[in-house]
């Protein structure tokens, strides 16, 4: 359930990054608001700090100062091992390089953020059956990442950012490493879980034929937003 | 589990690297075991010892011999069961070169000392045929074994410390009561070695090189150890007595520095084992740094993390250990069969297999600790940025 | 083309933590095969250099070790007529009637218990041992119950200090002095007057006989001489370092042995270890020979390039083992040898000839190690290489 309808709101964040002894100011003092349900695209050239306030709002980094609230609660206060809990709940995250364990299937991969909550094992197979029919997978579940192509590698790792039914989805250029007609479908497959399943995502991107599937797109530059 | 399935499936990521890690711990654990059986063995005649026996010989040093006439009044003392000698002969069998031909050659007192010493067990007719002949010998099942003795058999020996020809006529083959009893011995009757020194070197006539002495009960060994020297402190053949082990003990020391140069050999190899470990956990933590910050930004915990790697090197340690135990035995038995008399007894004892899968265990944690610490310090955005 | 070596050296050091811990390994093993290869060469060269060339000593037949052997005053007087024994300055031949027997001396620091050698010599014995001199008091007199040990055992064992008394064989013997002897087995033996230990012990006859030649040749003609003459027959005679030399060879062939099977146990985990690591260098590297394959560079120059790098590896490693090694020169052993059943003190002697050996020894490991993974190396598929990354 959102407040007033905002999914999302990074309120004042402001994140530099150290090498050595010199400050690196990747984010200044951005504040956005992300409504329940909306396709946000952030794009900008490299070093603009996309994929930082990506990271800080699925969760995996921490702002120097200001707040970062998904659905209600402020991340940047949680404690370590209170934030894996809640990204594990919260949170579907959608690399680039598809990330996927390359020992594991697609089944293993696909159930390995259900192995941390209690469900049985026949709740989760049926969890990761319907994740994957749902990405079009259905008949690839025993294969080797390395036996699928990269659009399909892409795929298992929607169905795994989706298998536990997260409040927010986050894609870091999905579809950077694929070629036209992947990246097309994996789109389609995002715009669909957008449309159909109401799920917000927020999801970087260069490809402005990925930005087109996108309800708004926000861009930055160094740091800070340019619209 | 699942973790024990991923870490089984990661095991088997690079099987070569696997195998030859597995390869390099057991070899090592095999090494440790062999190197703990000898340090164990040199000191089994200790263990083996009686609690209740004790030994007198001469204070000055082993090499000088005590007068016969201490026999009757040793069994006079108060505690005492019964008293038996023995002389080392020594001598030279066959090339003495050859150590394989070397074995300890004593002469006792057949009645008392087959007494004290019920653990040499001869069977009672071939006990009355050795008694029955002068030059009669009864020998020891394994040195039977390895030079072919069988009753009936001439063993022809050149004394040194005896000078002269001697021929032994083997009447009896004793057996051990367990594991650790020595089989390698040779015995014959004192009477005969007496009786010889009679005609050729009077002199010598009448000595023992050493007293063994059985005690009641074992409370009562100080106070006949101190009986026995204080009555002979001031004579000619001042005695020391002390319990068998004791006894046994103070060899083994004299080649403590050898024992000790060995147990450090085998510390040497724990520290192999960890690096043959250590760089193996290492680099494959290493390669899969980015693959474990997916599974943290997925929710899982560093500890999760954690569990994978010692894992690993865990599955990676116990199976060298086990495969490394499974080939001391063998290694154990090789050499045994190739040094007999030099360890009499040569088994590999409880204490060092338990020594080695601790040892095993130890280095499967150590090895984890330093990759482990880091994967769980590492931050999630630093371990996806990672190129392996 | 071939392949600078500041691609290896630096491939290495990128490489920080595993390259150390393989080095650890190599270094771990060249120090235990070095170290080895030092005390049995150290045993030996204590009892080579036990013993002069020009010596020869008479023990009875077949006896192995002075401590059984026995010669009575008349073959001793025989022996010493030998016209061809060296004669010292008052014309009197260079011969030693000794005996030998084993005493029970506490050690020092724990207590334990060694057996001690003690000899008893005649006057001449320091002629025949030059190389015995005392460092600290003085010289025994003959004639009386004074006794001087070697400063090794003055170093370990209770009781022997100078002045202090020790008794044995019914007797207090004072400890007039230390000698030391280069360290061979006679500084671990204490040293008195035979004729005062003979009745002391109750032993009426020498262990053995120790003479000078006039020519260390002669050595046969006086052997046949002895030995024919039917009042020596029961006699031998060898030569001082031989006899001294079969004294250690029990113990020196245990520790050889012992020694290589450690060894050859240790070498098979550098190896692995080292292939190993050679094996992950190639698999991360694998871009990188892609990219010099494409450039032109050969596979048999990929190949050298890993077994430079593997043998460097083994090279520094088995540098920094033998240099640990080097150190236990500085260690001395005690322990009992046994052949003759008494405690014999020894070091760990480095030799050029065994830093060589330990240096091929770590180069072959480096060899056996690295070749596979090298020939994996050359042998990758130049695009399937570059496309890996």
């Amino acid at each position: 359930m959102s407040q007033n309808g905002t999914m999302i709101r990074v309120d004042h964040v402001t994140k530099s990054y150290r090498r050595d002894s010199i400050e690196i100011p990747v984010l200044r003092d951005i504040s956005i608001d992300v409504p329940t349900g909306e396709f946000l695209a952030l794009m900008g050239p490299s070093g603009s700090g996309k994929t930082t306030l990506l990271n800080l709002i699925a969760g995996i980094d921490r702002p120097n100062a200001g707040k970062v609230i998904v659905n209600g609660t402020d991340i940047a206060l949680l404690g370590e091992s209170e934030l894996a809990r809640w990204r594990a709940r919260h949170v579907g995250f959608i690399f680039q390089f598809y990330n996927l364990l390359p020992v594991l299937t697609a089944f293993e991969n696909v159930e390995l953020p259900l192995l941390l909550t209690g469900l049985s094992r026949k709740e989760k197979r049926e969890h990761v059956e319907a994740a994957l029919n749902l990405v079009g997978l259905g008949d690839r579940i025993h294969h080797y990442p390395k036996q699928l192509s990269g659009g399909q590698e892409q795929r298992v790792a929607i169905a795994r950012a989706i298998v536990t039914d997260p409040t927010i989805l986050v894609a870091d250029e999905p579809t950077g490493d694929l070629d036209k007609v992947s990246a097309a479908e994996i789109m389609d497959l995002l715009d669909r879980l957008n449309k159909e399943f109401r799920k917000t995502i927020v999801m970087v991107t260069h490809d402005p034929r990925a930005a087109e599937k996108a309800h708004k797109a926000m861009h930055l530059d160094k740091g800070e937003l340019t619209t | 589990m699942f973790i024990i399935k991923l870490v089984l499936k990661n095991a088997l990521r690079h099987k070569l690297r696997t195998f030859l890690t597995i390869l390099g711990v057991s070899i090592a654990v095999m090494s440790f075991g062999f190197m703990r059986t000898i340090v164990t063995a040199w000191s089994s005649g200790v263990q083996s010892s009686s609690e209740n026996r004790m030994i007198t010989r001469q204070a000055v040093s082993f090499i000088f011999p005590l007068p016969i006439s201490c026999l009757q009044q040793i069994q006079q003392i108060p505690g005492v069961t019964e008293v038996s000698y023995a002389n080392w002969f020594g001598g030279v069998y066959r090339d003495a070169a050859d150590w394989k031909n070397f074995f300890p050659r004593i002469a006792v007192d057949p009645e008392t000392y087959f007494s004290l010493y019920p653990e040499f067990i001869v069977p009672a007719d071939q006990f009355a045929e050795f008694k029955k002949e002068r030059n009669a010998c009864i020998v020891g099942e394994k040195i039977a074994q390895q030079l072919g003795f069988h009753p009936g058999d001439i063993i022809p020996v050149e004394g040194d410390i005896y000078p002269g020809r001697w021929e032994f006529v083997v009447r009896g083959i004793y057996r051990g009561k367990d594991q650790s009893t020595d089989l390698t011995q040779m015995f014959f009757h004192w009477d005969y070695l007496n009786e010889r020194m009679h005609v050729e070197a009077p002199g010598r006539e009448g000595f023992v090189g050493w007293y063994v002495i059985g005690v009641r009960n074992a409370a009562d060994m100080p106070r006949v150890a101190r009986e026995v020297d204080d009555r002979y402190k001031n004579s000619r053949s001042a005695t020391k007595t002390e319990t068998e082990r004791e006894f046994q003990q103070s060899f083994v020391s004299m080649s403590s520095a050898i024992i000790n140069s060995l147990e450090a050999v085998s510390y040497v190899i724990i520290g192999i084992i960890l690096l043959v470990l250590a760089n193996t956990i290492v680099m494959a933590a290493r390669e899969r740094t980015k693959e474990y910050a997916v599974l943290k930004t997925l929710g899982y915990s560093g500890w999760h993390i954690v569990g994978l790697i010692a894992g690993e090197s865990m599955l990676i340690a116990s199976s060298g250990c086990v495969i490394g135990l499974f080939l001391t035995f063998p290694m154990a038995m090789g050499f045994a069969k190739a040094f007999p008399t030099f360890f009499p007894v040569f088994n590999v004892e409880t204490v060092t297999i338990i020594l080695a899968v601790v040892v095993a265990l130890f280095a499967g944690v150590a090895a984890a600790l330093f990759p482990a610490t880091r994967a769980v310090r590492m931050k999630i955005v630093d371990g996806l940025r990672s190129i392996d | 083309m071939k392949i600078p070596i500041s691609y290896t050296w630096r491939s290495l050091w990128a490489r920080r933590l595993t390259t150390t811990l393989t080095l650890g390994g190599v270094a771990l093993v060249v120090f235990v095969f070095a170290s080895v290869l030092m005390l049995s060469h150290g045993v030996e060269q204590t009892m080579i250099d036990t013993g002069s060339d020009d010596n020869a000593i008479v023990l009875r037949r077949s006896a192995n070790s002075e401590l059984v052997s026995q010669i009575d005053r008349d073959a001793a007087n025989v022996i010493r007529t030998n016209p061809l024994i060296a004669a010292a300055g008052d014309g009197k031949p260079v011969v030693s009637t000794e005996v030998v027997v084993i005493i029970n001396l506490l050690k020092k620091e724990s207590n334990d218990m060694g057996n001690i050698s003690v000899r008893g010599i005649s006057p001449e014995a320091l002629a025949l041992r030059p190389e015995v001199r005392i460092v600290e008091g003085q010289m025994l007199r003959f004639g009386s119950h004074e006794i001087i040990l070697g400063s090794s055992l003055a170093k370990r064992f209770q009781g022997t200090g100078i002045g202090e008394q020790l008794k044995f064989g019914d007797a207090q013997w004072t400890v007039v002095g230390h000698f030391e002897a280069e360290k061979n087995g006679f500084e671990s033996e204490i040293w008195g007057d035979v004729e005062q230990l003979m009745p002391a012990f109750g032993r009426p006859v020498f262990s053995s006989v120790t003479l000078k030649l006039k020519n260390a040749g002669d050595y046969e003609t006086v052997k046949k001489q002895i030995e024919s003459d039917p009042r020596t027959q029961y006699t031998e005679l060898k030569r001082e370092k031989v006899y001294y030399s079969e004294q250690s060879k029990l113990m020196s062939d245990f520790i050889k042995i012992l020694g290589l099977v450690v060894t050859i146990i240790f070498s098979i985990g550098a190896v692995i270890g080292a292939m190993i690591t050679m094996y992950a260098a190639v698999a991360n590297r694998t871009v990188e020979i892609g990219t010099l394959r494409a450039l032109g560079f050969r596979r048999r120059s990929i190949l050298s390039a890993f077994l430079v790098e593997s043998v460097f590896l083994s090279l520094i490693g088995g540098g920094a083992g033998v240099a640990l090694a080097s150190l236990m020169s500085f260690v001395r052993i005690s322990t009992v040898n046994f052949g003759t059943f008494s405690e014999l003190a020894f070091g760990f002697t480095l030799s050029p000839s065994i830093v060589v050996s330990a240096l091929v020894f770590s180069t072959l490991m480096g060899l056996v190690g690295g070749f596979l993974p090298a020939v994996r190396a050359s042998r990758l598929n130049i695009l399937a290489a570059l496309r890996s990354a």
